[in-house]
């Protein structure tokens, strides 16, 4: 049963935006795509840039990937702004109880010394990791092409800031915020021969160029390998030596990354699909970045979990890009 | 128990110490465009955090007022809440704001993304990246508020396309161009300090105050919706002015600089916003004269005032600006009047009551000058003459705005400058452009001038209804020329019952 309440109907004049209408047919459209397509400018330029003169202020030169339409890369999860924050707001919801759970019941006493030696020398400093993903995806967003892509990778910059707070949440909750484990934890990001390979990875990143290879080495070779090791892997073995209320911690950092694979994967697939130029192009990056990253990896893969860790991460980074095309 | 941290404290922790020194590359090509402004930083650290939001609070704040903001713009639509509004000719307001400002905010968001990335110092890098999300934001919600009056109305279908084309639209693209291929801390005097600190209040306001006094629901929800977020904007704007100027001295007369730069900019720019406010509202809010009064004499003098113990003085040509506000309206609408067939809106000749409002408003200026141009124009349409100019106006090179401005103690004279320039001569509408012109002449003779551009031949053509019709794409005849006798008259008139 239903019933039907009468109104003013006006035929429109239009159903949307002639841009609109170009892409997708004379129809209504959706949120998403009023909000995303041919809203860049894209010609007339007036000056160009004194800090980088021999290009203009948006130019598809900074990258080597060519694409005909930038606006190929659809966001699978149809974000734009208000989308984006709602999402968001729910996941932070679920943390925020979490945390408070956590923090009422104390359940840091539970954890013995071992454990939170752990959390310190192995998940605290991954705060600077997330900081470099922050900057790494704001640099697309300033430096790409067309609001499909530029406005994901904001997106996911400020999920990367995020996620750098919640780390930090998570230290102040060890040390009663005294912030001692905090300083300890970047006291090894420093120092520690096990982080320096990741550091200087970083540091290697935020000096390329080109926006699209740092994307790639980002947010496909570098956190496909970081994610499996830390949020997959050292969750199981936590979980498994007694400290599983960790897991109420993490479990924001789980979830973001299960969403944002949907939006990577569709990334990868559009750009292998663009041309073979682009694959053999994406082909050499993932190449490149994936021996630096396995080889900055090991020694933490290995004293964190054990000889074999490194190799598991490596294969879910395989599978991931062969399904999406590449090496194949 | 925990300790208990303060917020300042707090925030540090969660976000000002995730920066660490580099040991395996030079930090300088991470952060290259730090230096070649002649902007000293001697210390990052000292950098006082505007507003310290951490990204969960964010999202939960952010998100909240997109619910209610969506919920108003859904319930609008399906009542066809367009039928509200006081009149139809304020949905040319909306058209001046969409193709016209709508696009800047999509350039701030890429600019202040730009510098959120290159900023040496985390905290205002991060700063600036929420505001370049913020932003974002802002362009996307002016898309969802417009998008129903863009069913219903001609002349909002092409925003985009027309932002990068349109010759009165190059004024506000080139200045926000401008902005973005400056240094990192020139666009932050540019837009954060000046722009958004100084002029929001004459820019975003006037906008959607018209939308509040002229019952356009979708617009002032925005704007309510906006407002916390430009109170953030507006503290980031006054921390950056003055981090630099107690950074070094030696960044003062830089920093003075840019202020007489970017204000004379602004002003040009506002323009369009005293011709929207005096000319294009039914229901007015105020005029330009006072808004002008209020926002920047009283308001912006009492900041000056404080800023004066950097050695900050009030920006060049102030003085000219004062006159100013008694003319700019006027001419400006004229302008758009007798080019009302080149424009992608509407144009009207003022109803008697709103002459009688504006000599009310501007009793030193208005009869004076200004209103025997209507009597006049009003004669001829009676006539079945109304009256359109042929022929391209000559363009200003830095601001690109028309010769329209008069010399401010004689307004029956044109006001032109010129400089020569490697053997070539450019002209200027005012001493303020002319000396911003002056002061980088390597820049502004990149201008992608809109006239220039045509004559060249590279608009299409070869006349001037095929570079309208085809290069910017407007339907001639329906989004343009006058109010009287448009489809949108006709269809207003046929929803509400009136012949």
């Amino acid at each position: 049963m239903s019933i039907e309440i009468k109104t003013a109907t006006l035929e429109p004049v239009r159903n949307t935006f002639a841009h609109i209408e170009r892409r997708f047919g004379d129809k209504p459209a959706t949120r998403y795509q009023e909000a995303t397509y041919d809203v860049a400018s894209e010609t007339n330029f007036h000056y160009r840039p004194l800090w980088q003169p021999d290009k203009l202020l948006q130019d598809a030169s900074r990258t080597r990937l060519v694409m005909a339409d930038w606006y190929a890369f659809r966001d699978p999860r149809q974000f734009y702004y208000g989308t984006y924050v709602q999402s968001r707001a729910k996941m932070q919801e679920a943390a925020e109880s979490s945390y408070a759970f956590f923090e009422k019941r104390d359940l840091a006493r539970l954890l013995s010394d071992d454990h939170k030696t752990q959390l310190i020398r192995y998940l605290l400093p991954l705060r600077h990791v997330e900081q470099t993903a922050n900057l790494n995806n704001v640099y697309g967003t300033g430096q790409g092409m067309g609001t499909a892509l530029t406005q994901a990778m904001l997106y996911n910059g400020m999920d990367r800031l995020g996620i750098a707070q919640y780390l930090s949440r998570i230290g102040l909750i060890l040390d009663g915020n005294t912030a001692e484990s905090l300083a300890q934890a970047k006291q090894l990001w420093m120092d520690a021969d096990i982080w320096q390979g990741l550091r200087a990875l970083c540091e290697e990143m935020l000096v390329t160029e080109d926006w699209f290879e740092v994307v790639v080495a980002q947010d496909m070779v570098l956190d496909t390998l970081v994610y499996d090791l830390v949020y997959s892997q050292l969750d199981a073995q936590l979980a498994d030596s007694g400290a599983q209320d960790v897991a109420m911690l993490t479990e924001f950092m789980q979830d973001w990354w299960k969403d944002n694979q949907r939006w990577g994967d569709a990334v990868l697939k559009t750009a292998t699909a663009e041309s073979a130029d682009n694959k053999a192009l994406l082909e050499q990056w993932l190449t490149l970045w994936r021996g630096k990253a396995a080889e900055a990896l090991a020694p933490l893969a290995t004293e964190m979990l054990d000889e074999q860790a490194l190799e598991r991460a490596l294969a879910v980074l395989d599978k991931r890009l062969n399904k999406a095309g590449l090496f194949r | 128990m925990a300790k208990k941290l303060n917020i300042k404290e707090k925030y540090r922790l969660l976000t000002r110490d995730l920066d660490w020194e580099f040991s395996y590359q030079d930090r300088k090509k991470a952060f290259p465009y730090e230096e070649f402004e002649g902007i000293k930083i001697t210390d990052w650290s000292k950098w006082e955090d505007p507003f310290r939001l951490t990204m969960d609070s964010y999202w939960k704040y952010q998100a909240e007022k997109e619910k209610k903001l969506y919920a108003i713009f859904d319930a609008f639509q399906q009542n066809n809440g367009h039928l509200n509004v006081s009149d139809p000719r304020y949905v040319n307001a909306l058209k001046v704001f969409l193709t016209g400002v709508s696009p800047l905010e999509y350039q701030a968001y890429q600019g202040f993304a730009h510098v959120g990335r290159q900023f040496g110092g985390v905290g205002a890098r991060v700063a600036c990246q929420m505001q370049a999300i913020d932003e974002l934001r802002h362009v996307q919600t002016q898309i969802h508020a417009m998008s129903h009056y863009n069913k219903y109305f001609d002349g909002l279908q092409e925003f985009s396309h027309m932002h990068d084309r349109v010759w009165y639209l190059s004024v506000p693209k080139s200045f926000f161009n401008d902005a973005r291929a400056a240094g990192p801390f020139e666009f932050m005097i540019a837009i954060g300090f000046s722009f958004e600190y100084v002029l929001t209040n004459l820019l975003f306001v006037p906008f959607m105050s018209g939308a509040a006094h002229n019952g356009d629901m979708a617009t002032v929800t925005f704007g309510f919706s906006a407002q916390s977020d430009e109170a953030r904007h507006m503290t980031l704007g006054l921390e950056v002015i003055k981090f630099l100027l107690e950074q070094h001295e030696d960044n003062v007369p830089i920093v003075q600089k840019w202020i007489d730069k970017w204000f004379w900019r602004g002003t040009r720019l506002l323009t369009i916003v005293a011709m929207m406010m005096d000319y294009m509202l039914p229901n007015k809010v105020m005029s330009w004269k006072e808004a002008w009064e209020v926002y920047f004499e009283e308001a912006g003098g009492a900041l000056f005032k404080d800023l004066a113990r950097y050695g900050i003085r009030m920006p060049k040509y102030s003085d000219v600006i004062e006159k100013e506000k008694e003319h700019l309206s006027h001419q400006a609408w004229w302008t758009f009047y007798t080019h009302g067939h080149a424009a992608g809106f509407h144009t009207w000749i003022p109803t008697d009551e709103e002459l009688d409002w504006l000599s009310e408003k501007y009793p030193d200026t208005f009869d004076k000058y200004y209103r025997p141009r209507w009597e006049l124009a009003k004669e001829l349409e009676a006539k079945g003459e109304r009256f359109y100019t042929s022929g391209l106006p000559q363009l200003c090179q830095t601001c690109q705005i028309p010769m329209l401005f008069t010399e401010m103690d004689n307004p029956g004279e044109i006001c032109y400058r010129d400089h020569v320039h490697e053997g070539e001569r450019y002209h200027f509408c005012s001493d303020g452009c002319h000396d911003i012109f002056v002061d980088e002449p390597e820049k502004y003779v990149q201008a992608w001038l809109p006239v220039h551009q045509i004559l060249q031949g590279n608009c299409g053509g070869p006349g001037v209804e095929e570079v309208l019709s085809e290069y910017y794409r407007m339907n001639l005849g329906v989004d343009n020329m006058d109010m009287k006798g448009s489809p949108d008259e006709k269809r207003w008139k046929q929803w509400k019952g009136v012949a």
